[in-house]
């Protein structure tokens, strides 16, 4: 048999057994027979010596050519029993992954507060800076000061939690205040011109609590004092959040309103989502759902913080904020807001 | 203010839907929404009564036969005022109409009443929901086409005003009719009477003399002789009804009439009532009784004002009559009254006694002076026209607080200037003119003088008179700009960026936000500290319940009360906080209103978990979300035993930063959990912001990662009960080159001497120089326990 016919056989052999060989212990028997020392290729490599060196050349060649293909068909063999492996274990080791995961606590911000983060955002990012004030407040900064005195007809419209008697008269009668606006005279006491603020707070009123009426709710008063600022840039402003807010596609209405501390005052409604401006339960008929009251700022409110009303403009705004997650998620009643049901605080 | 379509059209041309006369109402600064008049009078019709006969089986009951022009109907009815050829209201079979005694919807059916079969029915005000009278049948005016449907002839839309309270001048048809004129471009018809008098002089009759002029600016009146009380005529009372009031008879539905008319309250006396015929407008006396005209007895007080006779107060000025000097069915000769008050005065008044009418309302919303006359005069017209009799020669007109108005300076380029428009002069000077002002230029060629029509009370500035062009020119016809000036200078607010810090780390660990009232109970407040109401919390002055009498001092009590309430329905594991202010009395001052912070957990361990169960939750879970807190804003904190009456002895820390105490954590007291019917342990903790706030600015320095590796040992000590942790921890920090001392066990128990513990420390031994050696490691740990045993008397455990 020429050594050429005994690699040729050597080749057969090993492909046959390697191909029946179906694990790791198999493949070590195999290499051990085809590649060890003791194989049969290695004899035949060792055999070479004795050969002519024209011999030595091809057959040496071809002997080793066969070595480096039973070392490249035993990696192939070797990966592909692996991966058999690992697949058949991966099968082994299936699991339902319908099963729950391991709870892992997820806590939640209350939805006014969520709401409260979006608007400050949108204010921020337009040079507004939030500011706070007391929530109980002296009449003086809650009425007067913001040209409702006292028998003012005005008053009726926010039925006031006292603190002390109202009937108290001297100028130092303290409330809860009924709105943020208050805060509009504290900073401008404070600060002069240029002024962009927002004031996010719990405001209180004397309400019988039912489905749309609680003693305490949440308001964001906004306030902007400089220059030659005009109603144009208050309904440019307003629009702004509104667009960002509730969507670009909502239409949006500015009207004339009534509101003792601003002159003209504005309301800003937004359309009804429900009803698209055809009229509904949802908007009382009216297609607009009312988002906010507005104006400019009064200019006696301006004289009284000793800001020239004929060197400076501004306008205010304030709004409901309960009123938003109302909207957005359609809830009926604004009770759930205060009562930390988990089951209610959860959907947000 | 409720203004029928119908009435309206009196004063001004509408040729608008009502629809869009709505929509401009409330785009000019009034809400206005719409109500029909008629829209369940489907079936119907008008008919005529042709005769009259007894039922044959009951004497109160009557056949009536009507004439409905396509057919003729007898039907059973119980009206007393029956009269052959009346034209009628005639409801079919199938009608929906209020039933005149239940007050509510009900189908009209075919029935038998005491043996007559009854096909329909001839209807009353009440069934028509067009007022309360249910005493007799509705009786159409002659001029109502017989057959025709009953909506075609009398169905209206009424529009519907929510009138703010500066504009009094639209609770009157009149002045809503201005206004509509003004938005549409058209003009509205309100002239002033000229009266007819005949007889004698006013003033021979009755003397008017007002005391008490800074409250009553003016008084006028007249005086009708020889009238006849009777029923309105048929329109009047169907305008008073879709406006919304009751006819009653004529002087006083004519009186109502006028006041819708012209925004001006009247206010009829009998004549013959009024003691000596004088009239004295002046303050009440304190303790001075009156019964009103809806015959309760009111105590009055000097700061109310009273219309009185000689002897008595006949009427409390600008709020309501006395029953004394009531007009009724006897009266001949009627005293009118139309005056003006101060506003505040009858704003106080009326609250005062609870007693809110429709002239309170107007007075108090600064109604002007100048109406009184055309008011009285129109009424004094009408009472002769309907009620009969003569109106005295002239007018009383009491008038101490005339003022002449003074003409307001509008300058175009502030209007422009405030609106961000550009308006023409011409344009604004039309807009204004629209509404009634009268105007020229001003001498100094500044702008416009401008002078404000007379039943306008709200315009007193430049910018009032602004306000009156961009509503009229239209809010929409404002362009819509960008603030364009300087962005102020920002302090950053660092309170609230901490509170937003706070809470995405506190959401982050799983603690579900509340925000709860602020108002609470002395009881629950007292509950907290079992029993001592400390601090005392500040009270309102009208809570409107107990429940809600005071301000909390605490957010303990409405976290525990929301525990609870959720417990009847979560088992698990529940955490909660709030962030939110409390209130602290300062004597007389405003309260201090700090914010805190406080959480709270509470978790038996029973969550059922497929996968195996949460332990119960533990004072060290608290404090562990303290620790977890505190590390995230970058601090570290001191624990020391704490005495908060609401919590637990000896299973409490308060917890130090910096030096400061900025809080507690620890399990809530037994005896506290109970009175809040909470069962099983709950554990909380407590800081207050601005402690914290200060200790969260600045910037930290980075530490560079060592280059050296540590060396770690484990050691387990055994030690008096009365040693903590910290003592420990902070004893072997003391030593060089230990770099972390970290517990990781503890055990208490049979295999230790009784006052004994063990703690287990591992504890990392780090060079910045070199890497150590273990001998190195080792001396240092030996020096260690030699001096845990010389000073702590710490031995190590084996
Ligand atoms: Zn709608």
């Amino acid at each position: 048999m020429s050594i050429s016919q005994k690699l040729e056989e050597i080749r057969k052999a090993a492909t046959t057994e390697l191909e029946a060989a179906g694990d790791a212990k198999k493949l070590e028997e195999w290499r051990i027979r085809y590649l060890g020392k003791k194989s049969r290729l290695n004899e035949v490599l060792r055999s070479l010596s004795r050969l002519s060196l024209d011999e030595k050349k091809t057959v040496g060649a071809a002997a080793n050519r066969l070595k480096v293909e039973l070392e490249e068909w035993l990696g192939q063999k070797e990966r592909a029993v692996r991966r058999d492996r690992m697949e058949a274990s991966a099968a082994e080791k299936g699991i339902d992954i319908s099963l729950p995961g391991r709870p892992f606590p997820a806590g939640r911000l209350h939805p006014v507060t969520q709401v409260y983060r979006e608007i400050d955002a949108i204010f921020t990012s337009m040079g507004f800076e939030v500011v706070e004030g007391p929530e109980v407040e002296w009449d003086y900064y809650n009425f007067e000061a913001l040209n409702i005195p006292a028998e003012h007809p005005a008053r009726d419209t926010m039925a006031t939690l006292w603190i002390d008697s109202e009937e108290k008269d001297n100028g130092k009668t303290r409330l809860l205040r009924t709105h943020t606006s208050p805060m509009q005279v504290r900073v401008m006491e404070q600060k002069s011109p240029p002024v962009r603020i927002v004031v996010p707070g719990k405001v209180y009123r004397y309400e019988a609590t039912d489905a749309t009426h609680i003693p305490m709710f949440h308001q964001l008063e906004g306030l902007a004092v400089d220059k030659g600022i005009t109603l144009a840039d208050l309904k440019g402003t307003l629009y702004e959040f509104a667009c960002r807010f509730f969507g670009k596609d909502r239409r949006v209405r500015f009207r004339c309103d009534y509101f003792p501390f601003v002159e003209p005052g504005v309301e800003m409604a937004i359309e009804c989502a429900v009803c698209k401006g055809d009229g509904c339960r949802l908007c009382g008929n009216s297609g607009w759902i009312e988002i906010l009251g507005a104006g400019m700022v009064h200019p006696r409110i301006l004289e009284r913080v000793g800001i020239d009303p004929e060197v400076y403009t501004g306008f205010a705004f304030g709004m409901g904020i309960e009123r938003m997650p109302m909207l957005r998620y359609g809830i009926d009643d604004i009770r759930l807001f205060y009562g930390s049901d988990l089951r209610f605080l959860r959907q947000f | 203010m409720k203004v029928p379509v119908r009435w309206l059209k009196d004063y001004v041309d509408i040729d608008l839907p009502p629809a869009e006369l709505a929509r401009r109402l409330t785009m000019a600064g009034t809400e206005t929404s719409m109500m029909s008049l008629g829209q369940g009078w489907q079936g119907v019709v008008i008919g005529e009564i042709i005769a009259i006969e007894p039922h044959p089986d009951a004497d109160r009951l009557r056949l009536v036969t009507v004439d409905l022009a396509a057919e003729k109907q007898t039907v059973v009815c119980g009206a007393p005022n029956l009269y052959w050829g009346d034209k009628i209201a005639f409801a079919a079979v199938g009608t929906e109409l209020i039933d005149g005694h239940t007050g509510e919807k009900a189908v009209l059916k075919k029935v038998k009443i005491r043996g007559v079969v009854s096909c329909g029915m001839v209807c009353s005000e009440k069934e028509l929901g067009i007022s309360d009278s249910h005493e007799g049948i509705m009786v159409l005016p002659p001029e109502a086409p017989l057959g025709a449907s009953l909506a075609d002839f009398l169905g209206d839309v009424v529009l519907d005003l929510e009138v703010t309270p500066n504009r009094p001048d639209l609770l009157s048809v009149t002045g809503v009719a201005r206004e509509v004129a003004a938005l549409t471009g058209k003009s509205a018809y309100v002239s002033e009477l000229e009266l007819d008098y005949e007889g004698e002089s006013i003033e021979k009759q009755i003397s008017v003399e007002i005391a008490d002029t800074d409250l009553c600016p003016r008084y006028c009146a007249s005086l009708i002789a020889g009238i006849e009380i009777g029923e309105s005529p048929e329109l009047m009372k169907q305008h008073l009804a879709s406006a919304g009031m009751r006819p009653i008879n004529n002087i006083v539905d004519i009186t109502n009439y006028v006041m819708l008319e012209y925004g001006q309250p009247l206010h009829g006396f009998d004549y013959n009532k009024i003691g000596d015929k004088k009239i004295i407008v002046r303050r009440a006396r304190d303790g001075e009784v009156m019964i009103s005209l809806d015959g309760v007895e009111r105590k009055l007080s000097r700061d109310m004002l009273v219309i009185g006779d000689s002897r008595r107060a006949v009427a409390i000025g600008g709020v309501m009559g006395a029953a004394n000097s009531e007009v009724d069915e006897k009266t001949t000769a009627i005293l009118l009254e139309a005056a003006s008050f101060k506003p505040s005065s009858i704003h106080f008044t009326s609250r005062k006694l609870g007693l809110v009418s429709e002239a309170s309302m107007r007075f108090e919303r600064a109604i002007r002076a100048e109406l009184t006359l055309p008011a009285l005069k129109r009424a004094t017209q009408l009472i002769i026209q309907i009620a009969g009799g003569k109106a005295a020669r002239g007018l009383i007109d009491v008038y101490p607080g005339r003022r002449e108005p003074e003409p307001i300076l509008l300058r175009p380029e502030r209007v422009n200037k405030v609106l961000g428009v550009d308006f023409s002069p011409e344009r604004i000077e039309s807009a204004l003119v629209a509404l009634g002002f009268h105007m020229k230029k001003a001498s100094s060629a500044e702008g416009l003088l401008v002078n404000t029509p007379y039943w306008r009370s709200d315009i007193s500035i430049e910018e009032d008179l602004i306000e009156e062009v961009a509503r009229i020119i239209g809010y929409d016809n404002i362009p819509t700009t960008i603030l364009s000036g300087m962005i102020p200078p920002q302090s950053g607010n660092p309170a609230v960026k901490l509170r937003e810090r706070v809470n995405d780390i506190l959401t982050g660990f799983g603690f579900q936000e509340v925000i709860t009232y602020s108002l609470t109970s002395r009881e629950v407040m007292a509950k907290l500290s079992q029993g001592l109401l400390e601090p005392e919390p500040l009270p309102l002055a009208n809570a409107m319940t107990v429940e809600q009498g005071c301000l909390r001092t605490s957010l303990r009590g409405n976290l525990l009360i929301a525990l609870e309430s959720n417990r009847r329905h979560e088992n698990g594991t529940i955490m909660l906080y709030e962030l939110g202010r409390i209130y602290l009395t300062l004597g007389s001052d405003l309260p201090e209103e700090p914010e805190i912070l406080c959480g709270l957990l509470s978790g038996s361990g029973e969550d059922k978990i497929w996968h195996g169960r949460r332990e119960a939750i533990g004072f060290f879970d608290a404090k562990g979300v303290v620790e977890g807190l505190l590390s995230r804003l970058g601090l570290g904190a001191e624990y020391e035993e704490g005495d908060d009456k609401g919590l637990m002895a000896g299973r409490q820390a308060t917890i130090t930063v910096g030096g400061e105490r900025i809080g507690v954590v620890g399990e809530l007291h037994p005896a506290v959990a109970e009175a809040f019917d909470i069962t099983g342990e709950v554990y909380l903790f407590e800081m207050e912001m601005a402690a914290l706030l200060p200790h969260t600015l600045g910037h930290k320095t980075f530490q560079p990662i060592p280059r050296f590796p540590a060396v770690v040992r484990d050691i387990a000590l055994v030690l008096d009960n009365s040693i903590s942790n910290k003592q420990v921890i902070d004893f072997i920090k003391g030593f060089s080159l230990v770099q972390e001392v970290a517990l990781f066990d503890v055990y208490i128990g049979k295999q230790l001497p009784s006052g004994k513990k063990s703690l287990a420390y591992r504890i990392n031994f780090q060079s910045s120089k070199h890497t150590m050696t273990d001998e190195e490691v080792d001396k240092v740990q030996q020096k260690i326990l030699n001096k845990l045993s010389g000073e702590l008397g710490v031995s190590l455990r084996v």
